[in-house]
């Protein structure tokens, strides 16, 4: 699939693995972070209608760098007319803005100044994250580079069993697998049709974190219903050929899949199903982040607490992916049950996933997430423990006190 | 292009959270170098010297897109060498100036301090203290050409596609 994208990209017929070329990028995303530098900024830019700038890692503003970041983000939208900016009321972390408006287009190259931009690879889009220089090139002159790499399929079976996520889907492969670094990797199979394209959405964003390029998922009827009341523009999904070539094909059996945990520093190689885990006692669990602060992330972890109490020197905090996530939370009730429960649901922002603002981890402390890192000092202190898992799983475990098995408390 | 420098040998994994931090990321940039590997090898920004090169296994700058690579260039590291190479994190690398090469089998014929003669070209790498030879993924010349030009930001300056931020800005971002 992303052969044919990167193809279409840079005007060839096709591009085999190998490959190096210049492509004309469809989407280029800023978010809030480079604003806040002294650098030198594009005179001009490629085509405002094609950029779009989302505030998301530190706001609202939590330092007067940031505040001062912000201010030059609205001057930039302003000057280049710039009109799908997401300002401060309008936001979300903008993986979850870029598919809720629409933005990632099946077909399409996306580029986005943030690692998780692979996320948008659940509805078939070539997206993948660049440092803050390379998107200024792009931000001037509309291209930039890709190498092709060779594909890994993974071929889904079977269905998900109850407390079994994407989370688990992908902490199982990373586990099985172990680092994808110069290698796309692309999902297809029977199973697909019944995973949830927030599931897929999980997976995609997560894939960062084996060192995945590319990262797609076909534009099957999901996907293109979902796109039906929210993409303006005309598009053109692809589709792998049933002859085409990888680097290696690997079936995942959905079906026995268990709800699985990362331990801390690294992912490759480094997860385990939760009830292999040994007994450890949390100070803090978080729902949240590009890769897990969707709808259903929030409707599960109502789900686990509801008429529960968060654990004694717990803390649950729970951050929606968006103001429109935030919004649907508090309409069905799911804020409502959280709060009860004494966590705390915060503002949509890239914050505790990236240990910036509100919930830092201290020395010594222990935190379960299911957000996108378990890097030591990811979250806080280079002497806390982060440990990663599955929204339910995290929300079961600030129930527990430790990292539990979420399957019990989803009974109702 | 050619580099020449003794190695500091690194492991598997090594993140760019542990090259910029997030108190890195608060701090204004001249005091940002100071953070690199703080948590996994503490002193060693104090040890590193203009012209050395970091070894690592797999995986190397697997993470995010933060400037990781341009404060590994503002300590002096001349190249990187590794297994295996996060795509991003090599992207980033070329457009600050700093080179980088996959080259399996390096853990395993590098041991710290040894200097190595990197050929980016060609990507032969030799290991001077050992003699021994290896083949890595050569750089292609229009990425060397970004690097020998002082990084992507030199280029699109000298392109005439940028113009000075418009305020007085803090310096803290990514």
């Amino acid at each position: 699939m992303i052969e044919k994208i990167l193809a279409r990209g840079s005007g060839q017929d096709h591009v085999t693995p190998g490959d190096i070329v210049i492509c004309e990028v469809d989407k280029a995303i800023q978010i809030d972070g480079p604003f806040n530098l002294t650098e030198p900024v594009p005179s001009k830019v490629w085509d405002p209608d094609r950029i779009a700038v989302v505030l998301d890692h530190a706001v609202p503003a939590p330092s007067i760098a940031d505040a001062d970041g912000q201010r030059a983000a609205r001057q930039f939208a302003a000057q280049h007319g710039i009109s799908k900016f997401y300002d401060i009321g309008n936001h979300g972390i903008v993986h979850q803005v870029v598919l809720e408006e629409g933005l990632a287009v099946p077909g399409q190259i996306l580029t986005c100044t943030d690692s998780h931009t692979c996320a948008s690879g659940a509805v078939n889009c070539a997206a993948r994250g660049l440092g803050r220089l390379e998107m200024l090139q792009v931000l001037c002159t509309g291209k930039t580079w890709y190498r092709v790499c060779p594909t890994i399929r993974y071929e889904l079976v079977g269905q998900l069993p109850p407390g079994a996520y994407g989370k688990d889907v992908f902490l199982t492969i990373a586990g099985r697998y172990g680092e994808h670094s110069n290698k796309n990797v692309e999902f297809g199979g029977p199973g697909l049709a019944a995973l949830r394209l927030d599931d897929r959405s999980t997976i995609a964003t997560m894939f960062a974190e084996v060192s995945a390029e590319f990262t797609t998922f076909p534009a099957d009827q999901l996907v293109l219903d979902f796109l039906s009341d929210r993409c303006r523009e005309p598009f053109e999904p692809v589709t792998s050929d049933a002859d085409a070539s990888y680097a290696d094909v690997r079936q995942v059996d959905l079906a026995t899949v268990v709800p699985y945990v990362a331990k801390p520093d690294y992912v490759p190689h480094n997860t385990l199903p939760v009830t292999e885990l040994e007994e450890i006692r949390i100070d803090q669990a978080f729902v949240g982040s590009c890769a897990n602060g969707k709808l259903e992330d929030i409707r599960i972890a109502a789900q686990v607490v509801r008429g529960k109490k968060v654990h004694p020197g717990v803390r649950f905090l729970v951050t929606p992916a968006s103001q429109k996530v935030y919004l649907q939370a508090v309409r069905l009730g799911y804020v409502e049950a959280l709060v009860e429960a004494g966590a705390v649901v915060t503002n949509s922002t890239c914050g505790a996933c990236f240990g910036y603002h509100m919930g830092v981890v201290g020395a010594g402390e222990t935190c379960v997430t299911s957000s996108t890192r378990n890097f030591k000092g990811r979250m806080g202190s280079p002497e806390a423990r982060v440990f990663m898992a599955s929204s339910a799983t995290v929300a079961a475990s600030a129930i527990a006190g430790r990292i539990v098995d979420p399957r019990p408390f989803l009974q109702a | 292009m050619l580099v020449k420098g003794p190695a500091w040998v690194f492991g598997d994994n090594i993140n760019t959270d542990l090259m910029c931090p997030n108190v890195a990321l608060k701090a204004p940039a001249d005091e940002r170098k100071q953070y690199v590997f703080r948590a996994n090898r503490p002193g060693w920004t104090e040890q590193v010297k203009e012209g050395d090169v970091i070894v690592a296994g797999t995986n190397f700058g697997t993470g995010s897109g933060r400037p990781a690579p341009q404060l590994l260039r503002e300590l002096g590291i001349a190249a990187i060498v590794a297994e295996s190479v996060n795509g991003l994190f090599f992207r980033n690398s070329v457009n600050f100036a700093l080179p980088v090469m996959e080259c399996p089998g390096i853990m395993a014929a590098t041991s710290e301090g040894d200097i190595l003669d990197i050929d980016l070209d060609s990507g032969i790498v030799v290991n001077t203290v050992t003699g021994s030879q290896l083949r890595g993924m050569p750089m292609p010349s229009f990425l060397q050409d970004i690097i020998a030009s002082g990084g992507l930001l030199q280029s699109l300056l000298r392109q005439g596609l940028l113009v000075a931020a418009p305020r007085e800005a803090s310096a803290a971002g990514w």
